[in-house]
């Protein structure tokens, strides 16, 4: 009786404000992300004169050297598929409100097994079986370590910040137990690495340019892990453990199983971040693997505050800033750590603008509600 | 008898090791333990004891002093606990994820600054001989204790005491229980909170400069290997006791000091996996310690990390 008194172009009011209101409420979340990094990128140039430099020099040359030619643009885009894999190994255990910020070690992890697993199949199989088994054996390995993160956490109790970090202490010792050790290819002199891959090997980059196929595969695994999240009854009780636990449990989900499965995925594309630096990068396993990956993945992920679509962007910027460190510290006269202090000010000026949702009057529905 | 020397040898290294080792343990938990007292969690810590280590040896180097550098190094702590401190009392931030960002920038800050101090060396703190009485040089040797040990017993003495028989301590245990009690009987939780957190990040940057000043006692980027991270978890294996971090603290000390005294007498094999020895510890401690069916003795009610 009430609906049929509504004219029908009260209707369409209706449902154009209601249509407003979502637009703004979504935007809010791309709006404060903005603002933020204007806002530390304004606290970097602050820092960038009380030391002395030029932050219009810096920023030219982060452009420059970051996406100022098409070879920059090459050599970000190889740096995000890194970022992005490690992105995801943080944005997943974020939807069950799970902090997991040892991603790092999944990669190494991951690297390791890929360059451990191809020394004895490599004399004896072609391609065809080398290149799959080396991709299984770094996403099980990082599946198992992040998995274990998980589990430490649902069944005995244990913050998953913390023994995720230290799970990447001890993977940084494994990985140099075995590659200065057992492992370890006794014709190379110079790096202790494990024996070389092969080109044949070898994953090459995509046609046309010189970006290896590990963009593509995580640009991807994004598209996927977004349609699992937000698509699927298995992302949905995700989202419900990560909102409320009990009431989670209370509804009989299985929060147990929900925490493994998450973690495992989460660490396996870490895994396979690792497998890509070895098999399109350094064609072997060694302490190059330990490059700070992960940690910038961490970065990654709450600037896209965990939405693996935003992932990708986000990836690429940080990738380039990154690629243009060595023209940094060359022009500049600045360390390499440069980079590490924009991108802790970034960090924490973002988690300060946490503050501001739902606060500023622009963002607030206007319409019917 | 080729093998008792060699134990002997070891089993000294590790008590010089434990005594040597577990001062910045030491520090950082006590710092650690104050602000979690408090109900707030700093897993920043990590970053601060980087950047206290370099701020002191910056500061030796150039005044000559390094006493003055563990001062600088306090003060340093103590700005980096208050940025922490300011912007969790901000509503809707998590302070795990603070600590995270304070870590990296922590650390970031240290290597911009520290590039220059990696070469010079600067002067180091004096050590104290408490082995005179003996005339076995391994006895003396692990014996050689830094002022900076004492201080930290007696701190967490003081804390231990404070803790219980303080009108101060009854405020800052209140404040971590239970908010809703602290604000009846009359206390600004966020002051509170802001200042443990202030003064927690004292601690961990003076456990800072005990590193680059006294042992290993030069600044280099891998000086700490996330023992400000291990200091966080013996807190929790504490049980937020401050005298039993101590013990804790000498535990992780002889740890940490097993794989180089493995090392001095021959046995190189597996130097990397002794050397993950204090982090595989402390996961195998975090196992046994925590069980998700109760809840733990001692922890303060509004911690998010025990929740």
């Amino acid at each position: 009786m009430a609906e049929a008194s509504i004219e029908p172009t009260a209707r369409q009011g209706l449902m154009y404000s209601e249509y407003l209101d979502r637009f703004r409420r979504s935007s809010e979340f791309v709006v404060i992300p903005l603002l933020a990094l204007v806002a530390s990128a304004a606290l970097f140039s602050l820092f960038l004169m009380l030391v002395g430099k030029s932050p219009v020099e810096f920023f030219s040359l982060v452009w420059r050297g970051g996406f100022g030619t098409g070879f920059s643009w090459q050599n970000t885009l190889v740096r995000a598929s890194p970022l992005i894999f490690a992105a995801l190994c943080v944005a997943i255990p974020a939807r069950l409100g799970m902090v997991v910020i040892g991603g790092e070690g999944a990669l190494i992890l991951g690297g390791f097994a890929a360059g451990a697993i191809a020394i004895p199949l490599v004399p004896i199989a072609s391609n065809v079986l080398v290149m799959p088994a080396m991709f299984l054996a770094a996403a099980i390995a990082g599946g198992v370590w992040i998995g274990f993160v998980g589990w430490l956490r649902h069944y005995r109790g244990i913050n998953e910040t913390i023994s995720s970090l230290l799970l990447f202490y001890i993977a940084t010792s494994v990985l140099n137990f075995f590659v200065e050790g057992a492992l370890r290819d006794p014709s190379d002199p110079n790096k202790p690495s494990t024996a070389p891959i092969g080109a044949e090997n070898m994953i090459g980059p995509i046609p046309g340019t010189s970006v290896h196929w590990g963009l593509a595969f995580g640009v991807i695994a994004c598209l996927l892990v977004w349609v699992l999240m937000n698509r699927t009854t298995f992302g949905f009780a995700a989202r419900l453990t990560g909102g409320n636990v009990r009431a989670a449990q209370g509804q009989g989900l299985p929060v147990g199983k929900l925490v493994l499965v998450s973690c495992a995925l989460a660490g396996a594309l870490a895994g396979i971040a690792g497998y890509f630096e070895v098999a399109a990068i350094h064609g072997k396993a060694n302490a190059s693997l330990i490059a700070g990956y992960g940690f910038t993945g961490i970065l990654v992920s709450f600037l896209a505050r965990h939405n693996p679509l935003a992932i990708i962007p986000v990836a690429i910027m940080l990738g380039g800033i990154a690629s243009s460190g060595g023209l940094v510290q060359r022009r500049m006269d600045l360390p390499d750590a440069t980079v590490l202090v924009l991108q802790g000010m970034m960090f924490l000026v973002l988690l300060v603008s946490e503050t501001m949702y739902g606060r500023l009057p622009f963002f607030k529905p206007k319409g019917t509600t | 008898m080729g093998d008792d020397a060699g134990f002997t040898t070891v089993l000294f290294a590790m008590i010089a090791g434990a005594i040597r080792v577990s001062t910045p343990f030491l520090f950082v938990s006590l710092g650690e333990c104050l602000t979690e007292k408090s109900g707030r969690i700093n897993l920043g810590l990590e970053g601060t004891l980087v950047f206290g280590a370099m701020s002191a040896y910056a500061i030796s180097y150039q005044t000559g002093s390094p006493w003055l550098g563990v001062v600088v190094a306090g003060i340093a702590g103590m700005m980096f606990g208050a940025i922490h401190g300011f912007i969790c009392k901000l509503p809707k931030v998590n302070d795990i994820a603070v600590g995270i960002a304070m870590m990296l920038f922590g650390t970031g800050l240290a290597f911009f600054f520290g590039k220059a101090y990696i070469q010079p060396a600067a002067p180091r703190l004096p050590s104290i001989s408490l082995g005179w009485w003996s005339d076995d040089p391994q006895v003396r040797q692990a014996l050689d204790v830094n002022p900076l040990f004492l201080v930290g017993i007696v701190l967490a003495i003081v804390l231990w005491w404070g803790f219980r028989n303080t009108r101060l301590g009854l405020i800052v245990r209140t404040t971590g229980d239970s908010a809703p009690a602290a604000l009846a009987l009359g206390v600004n939780v966020n002051v509170v909170r802001f200042l443990a957190t202030a003064v927690g990040g004292f601690f961990a940057g003076v456990g800072g400069a005990f590193l680059s000043l006294y042992y290993p006692g030069s600044w280099t980027e891998g000086l700490s290997s996330g023992q400000g991270l291990m200091a966080v978890a013996l807190v929790i294996f504490a049980r937020w006791n401050p005298l039993a971090c101590f013990g804790a603290a000498l535990l992780f000390g002889a740890a940490g000091a097993l794989g180089p005294a493995l090392q001095s007498i021959g046995i190189s094999r597996g130097y990397h996996f002794f050397n993950a020895a204090p982090y595989l510890m402390t996961l195998a401690i975090m196992i046994l310690s925590i069980s998700p069916k109760r809840s733990l003795k001692g922890a303060p009610g509004e911690l998010s990390i025990t929740k």
